[in-house]
Formats: C-alpha cells, sequence, structure tokens
C-alpha cells in the first residue's frame, strides 16, 4: 500500500468545485480561515477552489488532482470535514450540517443565511470509472510480483504468447489494476501462501493465483473457487504433479456445489459440460493457468499427455442440486448440505450414454453398467474411477421411482461384479487385462467410493455421461471435496 | 506502454531466451547498436564495413539513448523486429 500523504493538524476540508453541497459551503470555510481553526483545504477537480482570498488566515490548499490524498483518507463523500490530531485523524463528517459543523469546530453561526442540511456528492476518488484504476494505483505498490514492462510498439497479447504465459488461447493482460481488483474477490492476504505447486514445487501466494485468475478472464466473485481448487488440487491424495506428468488423458475437473453456484451465475444445465459460461470455463483454466505459469508445467515439458484431452484448457461445471434426485455430491463426500464446495477429479471426457428406451431404474441402471464397465478398458477393475453424470430426464426416472443415490449406486455396483475369467490376460481374445492368478473370482468394476454420482445438465435429452479417471490410490490420485473458503 | 504482473514462479528471467547464433551471415539483417561511448560510431563503421564485405543483406545501425541505462525497451523491440541478429558495441 501507498503511504498515505500527511496532513497538517487542525481542521482539514476536502471538496470538489462540481458539488453543489461544496459550492455552498464555500462561505463558511472562509468562516473557518478567519478564525484561523482551518489549516488545509483539498480540492480533487479545480485548484482555484474554494476561493479564500478574503480570509483571515491563508489555510495550506492542495489540488489533489491525482487524488491520492483523497483516496488515502478514505474520501467518500465531499465536502468531509477532518479534524487531524499527531497526523491522525481524530473527527470526521461529511455533508453539510450546521449543528456537527459547529459542534466539531466550536464556532457558532455558521453559515448563516445557509440551508440547515444538505448531503454532499461522491468524493472523486470513489467515482466507479476510476476506483479500479486508483486500487490498482495505490495498492499495487503492495503487490510483490515482478513487473513486466512490454514496448509500445508490442502487441501486448502477442507478448504474452511470446512469453509462454498461454494456454494456446488469448490471455487478459494482468495489470496492476486488474490484479489489485480481483484480490477484491478474497479475504486473503495476497501473499498468503495457499500451495505449492508442482511440477517445480513453487510456493504459490493468493496474489499469484490473482494473476493467473484475471489471465484466464475470471471475476473477482471467481476467486475463492481458484484458491480452494488449488488446494486441493496440491493436496498429496490429489497428486496434481503427477496428473500432469502422466501420459494419460485426464486433467482436473473442478465440481462445484453449494449456494456460490448462483452468486457466480455457473452452469448446471443446459450444456453444462461444455463452452459458453464465463465461471464455468474461467475457474477450471485458472487453475491450469497456475500449473502450467507457477507450476512451471507445460505440455512436452513435464506435461507427457499422448493424446490429452480439451478439458484440459480447463473443466469445471455445477451440480444441479435443486433439480436433482440425489444427495449434493459433496454431501456424498462428507461436508455439511449448503457448504459452498469443490470437487476435484482427475479425469476426461464426456463419454456419452444413450438410453432412449427406459422407464425404470432397472433397466436405466443396467445401460449406466453397461457403459461404466468400458471405463478405461472393459477387462481393468478397481484401478480407474469415474463421475457418473446424470441427465434431468434420466434423474427423473429415479425420482419417480424413489431411488436415491445409495440405492442406484449400490445396484451399479452389483452389476458391475465382474466375473474375473473374462478379465485375464488374453481373454476374449485380446492381451490387455489382469494376471491370470486372479481367474476363478468376482472383481467389482469400482473401488468402494471410486464411482461419483453427479445431477447436470439440461431438461431434454434422455443422455447421461461418464467421465473417465486416472489410476486411482496411491498411484496416482483421489478425488478431494473442499469447502470454498471466501 | 503496459505494464503487467509476471504470473510465473519467477524462478527465469522475465526476459525472452536469446535465439540460437546464426551458422553464417549470408543474407542476415545485422543491427549495428552503439552504446553511445565516444569513438564506438568509428569501431561500428569499420564494423559494418567488413560485414557488408561478408555478405549480409544489410547493416541497421542503432544507438542508446545513454550508455548508463539499459537500452528502452522501444528500442529493443525495433531491433527485434528489424533485424536477425545484433551486434551491442563498447568503444572508449
Amino acid at each position: 500500500m501507498t503511504p498515505r500523504p500527511s496532513l497538517p493538524d487542525g481542521f482539514v476540508a476536502v471538496v470538489k468545485q462540481d458539488c453543489p453541497t461544496c459550492r455552498l459551503v464555500e462561505p463558511v470555510l472562509v468562516q473557518l480561515a478567519d478564525a484561523a481553526e482551518l489549516v488545509a483545504v483539498v480540492s480533487q477537480d479545480d485548484p482555484a477552489f474554494p476561493d479564500l482570498s478574503g480570509a483571515g488566515s491563508a489555510p495550506e490548499c492542495t489540488f489533489d488532482d491525482d487524488l491520492s490524498i483523497s483516496y488515502l483518507w478514505d474520501i467518500e463523500t465531499v465536502p468531509t470535514l477532518l479534524r487531524i490530531e499527531d497526523g491522525e485523524e481524530v473527527e470526521r463528517i461529511v455533508g453539510w450540517d450546521r449543528e456537527q459543523w459547529q459542534d466539531l469546530t466550536g464556532l457558532p453561526d455558521l453559515g448563516p443565511g445557509l440551508p440547515d442540511w444538505r448531503p454532499g456528492c461522491g468524493s472523486l476518488s470513489v467515482d466507479p470509472l476510476r476506483a479500479d484504476e486508483l486500487a490498482g494505483r495505490f495498492s499495487a505498490s503492495g503487490l510483490r510480483s515482478r513487473r513486466v514492462e512490454f514496448a509500445e510498439l508490442e502487441d501486448e497479447f502477442e507478448a504474452m504468447y511470446d512469453r509462454g504465459w498461454s494456454d494456446g488461447l488469448p490471455l487478459v493482460p494482468p495489470t496492476e489494476a486488474r490484479v489489485a481488483r480481483m484480490l477484491t474477490g478474497t479475504t486473503r492476504a495476497p501473499d498468503e501462501v495457499v500451495a505449492i505447486v508442482p511440477p517445480d514445487l513453487v510456493e504459490c501466494t493468493v496474489e499469484k493465483v490473482a494473476v493467473n485468475a484475471v489471465m484466464a478472464g475470471c471475476l473477482p466473485e471467481h476467486l475463492p473457487v481458484v484458491l480452494s481448487a488449488l488446494e486441493a488440487a496440491c493436496t498429496r491424495e490429489f497428486n496434481m504433479h503427477g496428473l500432469l506428468a502422466t501420459t494419460f488423458f485426464s486433467g482436473p475437473v473442478l465440481i462445484v456445489n453449494g449456494p456460490i453456484r448462483q452468486r457466480l451465475g455457473m452452469n448446471s444445465g443446459v450444456n453444462a459440460l461444455g463452452q459458453g459460461n464465463r465461471a464455468n470455463s474461467t475457474i477450471g483454466r485458472a487453475l491450469q493457468l497456475v500449473v502450467r505459469n507457477v507450476g512451471g508445467g507445460q505440455p512436452g515439458g513435464v506435461d507427457r499427455a499422448t493424446l490429452g484431452s480439451p478439458g484440459k484448457l480447463g473443466f469445471c461445471f455445477a451440480e444441479d442440486e435443486e433439480g436433482s434426485p440425489f444427495t449434493p455430491l459433496s454431501v456424498a463426500r462428507g461436508l455439511e448440505p449448503g457448504v459452498d464446495a469443490v470437487t476435484l477429479f482427475a479425469g476426461h471426457g464426456p463419454t456419452a450414454i444413450i438410453d432412449q428406451k427406459s422407464r425404470d431404474p432397472e433397466s436405466l441402471t443396467r445401460s449406466f453398467a453397461a457403459v461404466l464397465r468400458a471405463n478405461a478398458h472393459p477387462k481393468l477393475p478397481l484401478k480407474i474411477d469415474a463421475v457418473l453424470v446424470v441427465s434431468p430426464e434420466h434423474g427423473r426416472i429415479y425420482r419417480e421411482a424413489g431411488w436415491g443415490r445409495d440405492q442406484l449406486v449400490e445396484r451399479l455396483d452389483e452389476l458391475l461384479l465382474l466375473d474375473s475369467d473374462e478379465l485375464v490376460h488374453g481373454a476374449g481374445g485380446m492381451a490387455e487385462g489382469i494376471p491370470e492368478a486372479f481367474a476363478g473370482m468376482q472383481l467389482p468394476k469400482f473401488r468402494p467410493g471410486g464411482l461419483l454420482v453427479c445431477h447436470a445438465g439440461g431438461g431434454a435429452g434422455l443422455f447421461s455421461a461418464v467421465l473417465g479417471g486416472w489410476v486411482n490410490g496411491d498411484e496416482g490420485s483421489d478425488p478431494v471435496t473442499a469447502p470454498i473458503r471466501p | 506502454m503496459t505494464t503487467v504482473l509476471d504470473p510465473t514462479g519467477e524462478r527465469q528471467v522475465a526476459e525472452r531466451s536469446r535465439l540460437e547464433r546464426p551458422a553464417s551471415l549470408e543474407g542476415k539483417v545485422v543491427g549495428l547498436l552503439d552504446i553511445t561511448k565516444p569513438r564506438g560510431d568509428v569501431f561500428l563503421d569499420q564494423l559494418e564495413q567488413g560485414l557488408r564485405r561478408r555478405g549480409v543483406a544489410d547493416v541497421v545501425r542503432f544507438s542508446k539513448p545513454t550508455y548508463t541505462k539499459p537500452a528502452p525497451v522501444d528500442l529493443r523491440h525495433e531491433i527485434s523486429t528489424k533485424c536477425d541478429l545484433v551486434i551491442e558495441a563498447l568503444a572508449d
């Protein structure tokens, strides 16, 4: 933060000529100067205002053309009359109220002929058109990131590509003003360390996350989700390092629960897994940009994905809790209802499930099981998790039959108990499979808790989706659900 | 001029890495950057003649406003857009 300019001890008035109340109190300021009570006047818009030439003393007049005094003394209204003692503000009044002004100054008969009371006007330092720029200018000195200067003739968007900061799409330039504004979205201090980000294991501050969130196109209110997602991603359980480095397809998939979905206008409806919603698109992207830029994880570098997936640009959506036949995903994973939460899943997709014929839950669940069996490979049990995204039209079938989440998952587990003879090397004419030692038993497709179920999508379409996972457990990644801290 | 905050972990310098040295000067545009110390221009005149004899496509001359400070970012950008390589010369 820029140090506050000092003001002299005594009464100091902050005014702007454009404000009718300030012009109204001009004779009062002359009275205060006559009484030698007024030590300084700060004018925001006109160095010749107020005219105190006829007054008995000459207060120090400052033209606050850069608004540094107004901004850093938190002036919100003009006129403001401050009483300063030992360089510190001890009292302030705003607008014109004869009684207040007389009480504060101890002078009688101020502004004879003036109305008793007039409200003030907004200070120029809180003008919405200037607020971002001022916040950037005056709080940016507290920002610790290295400054990178682009040449006058350099296109700023090209300049960011040239420096390797982009995931391939254009970035919003992270100017001081934009980063300072982004930081208003969280109560966390800019220098708080959020996580140690792989692969370079770099301490990442709230400020660095904010820089990347600006570039990703986030709004300040999106920042808490990005911060909490980054914390969750950089845990031992989630294993962001391995997920980045793997030759497999997956990247971090973010599923958001809680009232924050509505506050951010997140999409859990039509095209929920697709493009077109700012929060969905930019929150997931911001997390990936932090991994790229702060962590140093770039495709072809530590990211060794054979094919990758488009979701690695950012994959984030909200659960449709209101229309769901099931408890919310975050509640199923142990958080209280109504708590804002983000679940991270190491995944990719979606894989389509078409079932336009089933009208009862048993038939539909069998369709789900048939597609889920093929997750990664029909002959591979236990090692790969999945998210089943049930759409509203499919969800309705469960609701009408009175099936909840537990019943669905239990039935899927039964249907996905696989005969291991079909899974061993060579079975079905396919070398891929599990060792022959496992022959003659039944093996579940999913480990306990390895199949996550959530509800999202548009109101029309008897389609659901599978988001395939990466290898699970110690070898790979466990899903992590974290509350979103403001 | 736009100034942005570095989004990286700041483990590398902010400047972009150098290009590889060219195998030959044949057909290249060479920039000569005079840091404006006295008689630097005399040295660079000699260098320019020598380069032209070796078949470079062109030699473009630049000079820094003062030798006490790094070249302004705009000058660096101009050089990068006009030249294949640059020789920065000091004489005193």
